[in-house]
């Protein structure tokens, strides 16, 4: 319903967009100028027009909107698509789909072989003239042998009773079919189909792509039909035309194979005798019959398969527009979304499991994406304090006495404390896989800056320390973050240890770089004058080239959040158990197509959410950029 | 005696492939407490490395400088300084500009700031404290270089074409300011142009420089700066005296010029 509203709603800004474009067009002063970039000017209502064209094309093609307005429709379509795979096989027997009889086909296909094979056989120079005689004798009563199929009059009553039989069902299923009393199943029946469609999820959820089991009338009635169907074709295909004329002919082939076989002792078998056999055995199982004698069957077919037709309605209109490169019908009764329908989810799906993951309760591998949890001080206390403070203090460990307990002593209670035994409080504290993700690009990129802001603007007005540290810095900065993954991974481990370290890699040699930069760029005149104003050596550093070396700093801040983001997803992907990127490396497993687009989703927005953020303190803190 | 006293200033570059360039030779002059300077000549005649050296940035290669008996021997408090494209913080305001000097004294805030005040009102810029330097003007930009330096009491002022950037209007009110400001302070100052006009409208002594190597040409004791304490500076430029001054040092460079470029050729 949302995704309805919100179609009409986008197809309404489009064409409200469009007007006010033409609108605007006959205010502006015409001018010939080409190229004229006044021209590129606003364009707001073209952005509106191209973000609805972005929304519509995933509502489209992903069955979105298919699904809001016609939410029965695949269900339905699936039901259609039975009846399709049921009647398939009865239609290939007659030119309805194909352009010649089965029989005909079949017949024409048999004499070509058995000619070939007799020309074949007679220019065999290995084989044996009398050989050569019985092989093409069969043949050739192998081709005799047809004609007793085809012959009206050996066919059997037995057949045309049983054709007859099936024609009329065929008929009255026709004459029922668009009845609104049809199917009229039996309670067993009716009840099994309930107790289906009561654990049957719906169309498009993670897991489930179109319910099979009929959910609506007309879903029923192609459902019911389908069975029927089967069980026609099923009782058509078992039906052979053997009449007793055509079993004397084979009998009578078999029986000189048999004999030639006889003849040549034991396990002896030629390829030729082989083929033959397989050719006889072609003729014995196809449905050949007389040349009119389906006539009926193949009318009550082609008027039950326009009557079905008819019966879908506007299923056709809907499967033909709403469902772009339409694959439902066409998988049988799989049912299946393959195709955009099923790797480009549907967003009201999307919407719908996005909300359930950042339900604290349920998020994603037991994790939530982003919440908090209650961490007691005493962890964070002893996590901070090095446990060597106990060991310098005075005195000695407790050793238990007699009673079997413990006395603890000065030096047991500082232990205690820095190893956060002790009760205390607690606090929330963030967590989650998008808390992880952004403490580990936090970290990274706060060392990089802690370590390679300093570092940088001392290469930037040092001889020695540039060339000291250049070999070094320009050694590892051009190797791809990606690729120092696997040794960092085996020093530092696959947590977050290995992860901040990686990405301070990558911030470090960009801090480094832009410092230098920085430092190397500040004009002389403001350090002379900075010196005669009676500066000393730090306070040049700190209060001069710092500043002055900051618009390189925050813009190589900029680019190094940007780089340790992608390193991050990646090194996510590669190893660990929490992260934006496991989420999406654990639903690329499973076809979780949905999560893998909220990850994505995700990922967009705090990469955005990062660089905004650095804009705006680029901005509050360097305001003279540009313009000194 | 705080006089400042140039003895036999010699100063030699040398690049690594081994050429010299004489830049100053046998500098030798002394500058009485108050004295206004101005420095004129041809680019290229070590006009701004006698600056250099008397600021304490550069050592000579021999003589030395001495300003009230003192050798100069590196960048000091007692010598201020003001560039041409004022070389102000642009990442503070002007007020923190101006109070540069103090802070890095560690002075207290409260005086500091009152003192910043004191000299905005007299350079002209009341109001302005915190405006962001690069929201200013060319002039008022000079007038912060101004304020700052004096703001420190240095002894002397070493002034590097601190006009030559600006627009013909601005510069006539800047050229009343330094006056101005001489005249109140009564600071020994240095000021290195190569507007002819400036140097004889400032200068009560100008020193004309002629290049390679870089000496003093000539002498000049002018009575036009303190002319211009009282009357209007367009008058005393329009004046018969100062024109026939500014003709004859016009050609003096002149002739010098046209010496460099027929050696060059």
């Amino acid at each position: 319903m949302i995704t309805g509203f919100i179609t009409f709603f986008t197809i309404f800004a489009v064409v409200g967009a469009i007007l006010y474009g033409r609108k605007l067009i006959k205010t502006e002063k015409t001018d010939s100028v080409f190229g004229n970039p006044e021209k590129a000017k606003g364009g707001m209502h073209w952005v509106v027009v191209g973000s609805s064209f972005l929304l519509l094309s995933w509502l489209y093609y992903s069955w979105d909107i298919a699904k809001s307005f016609y939410p029965k429709s695949a269900n339905e379509l699936c039901q259609v698509a039975k009846v399709h795979e049921s009647l398939l096989s009865l239609k290939y027997l007659f030119p309805i789909v194909e352009r010649q009889h089965k029989s005909t086909a079949i017949i024409k296909r048999e004499n070509i072989n058995i000619k070939d094979k007799i020309i074949l056989i007679q220019n065999d120079p290995d084989l044996k003239d009398e050989d050569k005689e019985i092989f093409v004798n069969i043949l050739r009563n192998t081709k005799l042998m047809i004609p007793s199929l085809t012959n009206e009059r050996y066919l059997e009553d037995d057949t045309k009773n049983i054709i007859n039989q099936l024609t009329i069902r065929l008929n009255k299923l026709t004459a029922e079919f668009p009845k609104d009393s049809y199917p009229s199943l039996t309670e067993e029946e009716q009840n099994e189909i309930d107790k289906g469609l009561k654990t049957q999820l719906g169309w498009g959820a993670t897991g489930m792509e179109v319910p099979p089991l009929p959910e609506s009338k007309r879903g029923l009635k192609f459902h019911a039909a389908a069975t029927e169907l089967n069980s026609i074709s099923d009782e058509f295909f078992e039906m052979r035309n053997h009449n007793p004329e055509y079993l004397r002919q084979s009998e009578a082939i078999f029986s000189e194979i048999k004999e030639y076989m006889d003849g040549l002792g034991d396990g002896q078998e030629l390829d030729y005798i082989k083929d033959i056999k397989k050719l006889v055995r072609r003729i014995e199982y196809a449905s050949i019959f007389p040349p009119d004698t389906l006539n009926e069957l193949e009318k009550s077919i082609r008027s039950f398969d326009e009557i079905q037709n008819n019966e879908q309605g506007n299923l056709r209109t809907i499967d033909i527009f709403l469902f772009p490169a339409g694959t439902i019908v066409a998988s049988g009764p799989q049912c299946s979304e393959a195709g955009p329908g099923r790797w480009l989810p549907k967003p009201s799906d999307t919407f719908r499991i996005f909300g359930e993951m950042l339900k604290p309760s349920v998020g994603y591998k037991m994790i939530p994406m982003l919440w908090y949890e209650m961490m007691g001080v005493n962890r964070i206390v002893g996590f901070i304090l090095p446990d060597w403070i106990a060991d310098v203090m005075p005195g000695k460990y407790p050793v238990h006495n007699q009673g079997g307990t413990v006395d603890p002593n000065f030096k047991s209670k500082v232990l205690d404390i820095v190893t956060g035994e002790f009760e205390a409080f607690k606090i929330p504290v963030p967590s989650g896989h998008i808390w992880d993700s952004f403490l580990r690009v936090f970290l990274g990129l706060s060392l990089g800056i802690i370590l390679g802001v300093p570092l940088g603007l001392f290469m930037g007005l040092n001889r020695f320390a540039k060339g000291f540290f250049d070999p070094m810095v320009e050694l590892y900065r051009p190797v791809p973050p990606l690729a120092w993954a696997p040794l960092v991974i085996t020093v530092f481990g696959i947590d977050n240890v290995g992860k901040v370290f990686l990405l301070f890699m990558v911030s470090f040699s960009i801090m480094i770089i832009s410092a230098r930069a920085g430092a190397s760029g500040t004009q002389l005149s403001k350090i002379h004058a900075a010196h005669s104003l009676g500066a000393s050596k730090w306070q040049i550093v700190r209060e001069v080239i710092f500043p002055n070396s900051l618009p390189e700093i925050l813009t190589g801040i900029r680019v190094a959040v940007g780089m340790c983001w992608g390193t991050l997803v990646a090194a996510e992907f590669l190893a660990g158990t929490t992260g934006i990127g496991f989420v999406e490396n654990v639903a690329r497993k499973y076809m979780q197509y949905e999560v893998i687009w909220i990850t994505i989703f995700v990922m967009g927005m705090l990469g955005l959410l990062f660089d905004v953020t650095i804009r705006k303190i680029i901005d509050k803190t360097i305001p003279w950029r540009g313009k000194g | 005696m705080s006089d400042l006293v140039s003895q036999k200033v010699n100063m030699i570059f040398k690049s690594l492939k081994g050429e010299t360039v004489h830049a100053l030779k046998d500098i030798t002059f002394s500058l009485k407490k108050g004295e206004l300077l101005t420095v004129l000549g041809p680019s290229g005649c070590g006009k701004t490395t006698l600056l250099n050296i008397a600021a304490g940035f550069l050592r000579p290669t021999s003589g030395s400088i001495n300003l009230g008996g003192k050798e100069i021997n590196g960048p000091g408090v007692e010598r201020g300084m003001v560039f041409q494209q004022g070389a102000l913080f642009e990442w503070l305001t002007v007020n923190e500009n101006v109070n540069f000097g103090l802070r890095m004294k560690k002075e207290d805030p409260i005086k500091t700031a009152k003192k910043v005040e004191e000299w905005l009102d007299i350079v002209g810029l009341k109001g302005f404290g915190n405006t962001p330097t690069y929201q200013l003007s060319g002039g008022m930009q000079q007038r912060v270089a101004l304020a700052r330096c004096l703001i420190n009491d240095p002894d002397l002022i070493l002034m590097d074409e601190p006009l030559g950037a600006l627009d013909a209007l601005t510069r006539e009110k800047m050229q009343s300011l330094v006056l101005k400001i001489w005249k109140e302070t009564g600071k020994t100052i240095i000021l290195i142009t190569h507007s002819v006009e400036e140097a004889l409208l400032l200068g009560e002594r100008v020193y004309v420089m002629a290049p390679r190597p870089g000496r003093i040409h000539k002498e000049y004791k002018l009575p036009f700066a303190s002319m211009g304490l009282k009357g209007d500076l367009r008058e005393i430029k329009n004046g018969k005296d100062f024109v026939s001054k500014r003709e004859e040092i016009l050609s003096m460079i002149w002739n010098m010029e046209e010496e460099i470029m027929g050696k060059e050729i």
